[in-house]
């Protein structure tokens, strides 16, 4: 864990948007064949969710699990129920060819609030984020400018990313750039 | 908002067929010519050669490999124009040719195109 203060969970920065990095939440790796038989049944038995549709995100409560490839799901929870989210799964898939990795302290997760939430991603972003194209429900796999990420919107006005932990500093200065006060560039207004 | 396929900007834009997406270039990796042959131990010097250094590098029609790299990870195929930047369509990396429906459509768009075997 580096002890760089974005990394401890408490700046927030107010640009034209809210930018916080959220410390609560556990996140695993699940890879494996979604169309295995069991595999489905593992995922509800152990989360209460089944395998997303394409590029989706679904949740309650404390829990999402989102596709993040044809064989490749991200479970994310609160570190209360990580353990035994873990041995459910680890238990229900043991025939078959699985992985699964608790990656917590390789990925941070940033929420980005704010009427204009849309352009500041827009700016780093290679991602169309019209209101009629990118929608809250779907995550985008993509990059902020030189760092892979992943996005996704738990209304139209609040995106949340996921990174490597690594470029939690980068991502933040990109961010805190994008939202700079004055640089107001108002692309979805008329569509919102 | 401009399209995504915006033909003035003569930006790739790219969809992959494993999650559906579509994005510009950056996104993506390209992996050089597709639907090429392996000759491995065993096979003629000629061969391994061809193998390992012979591309066509056509202006006009093109068979690529590329991969989704900042996004899902996946590698597929790409037939696009060279000339036109023009992407005729992305299909599975795990075929040997060309699937029908894109050829269809290349001749479609340039009648009597040929590249490498296929046409």
């Amino acid at each position: 864990m580096s002890d760089n203060p974005v990394d401890q969970g408490a700046e927030d920065s107010v640009g034209y948007v809210s930018i916080r990095q959220l410390g609560d939440r556990d996140i695993m790796l699940l890879r494996g064949d979604f169309a295995f038989h069991g595999f489905n049944g593992a995922l509800v038995a152990a989360t209460g969710l089944g395998v997303p549709p394409r590029r989706g995100i679904i949740g309650y409560g404390n829990i999402q699990v989102a596709w993040m490839s044809s064989d490749e799901l991200l479970v994310m929870t609160d570190s209360a129920s990580t353990e035994k989210i873990a041995k459910s799964l680890e238990q229900a898939l043991k025939n078959q060819h699985f992985l699964l990795a608790e990656v917590t302290d390789s990925r941070t997760v940033f929420e980005i609030r704010g009427d204009l939430v849309r352009e500041v991603i827009a700016k780093l972003c290679p991602v169309d984020m019209h209101p009629d194209a990118f929608m809250p429900g779907e995550i985008r796999r993509t990059r902020l400018a030189q760092a892979s990420a992943a996005i996704w919107m738990t209304d139209d006005h609040s995106v949340r990313l996921i990174c490597f932990r690594s470029f939690a500093d980068y991502v933040f200065n990109l961010l805190k750039a994008a939202a700079k006060p004055g640089n107001e560039v108002n692309a979805f207004e008329k569509a919102i | 908002m401009a399209s995504l396929n915006c033909r003035v900007c003569k930006m790739l834009i790219l969809k992959c067929p494993y999650c559906g997406a579509s994005g510009e270039e950056t996104e993506f990796e390209c992996g050089g010519e597709a639907h090429l042959k392996r000759f491995g131990p065993g096979s003629g010097d000629d061969e391994f050669q061809g193998y390992l250094f012979d591309r066509v590098n056509r202006k006009g029609v093109h068979f690529e490999r590329w991969r989704h790299s900042s996004g899902c990870g996946k590698w597929f195929h790409a037939a696009r124009n060279t000339e036109t930047l023009e992407i005729y369509g992305t299909y599975s990396a795990q075929v040997l040719e060309p699937p029908a429906e894109i050829r269809e459509k290349i001749s479609g768009k340039v009648p009597g195109w040929s590249w490498r075997e296929f046409s």
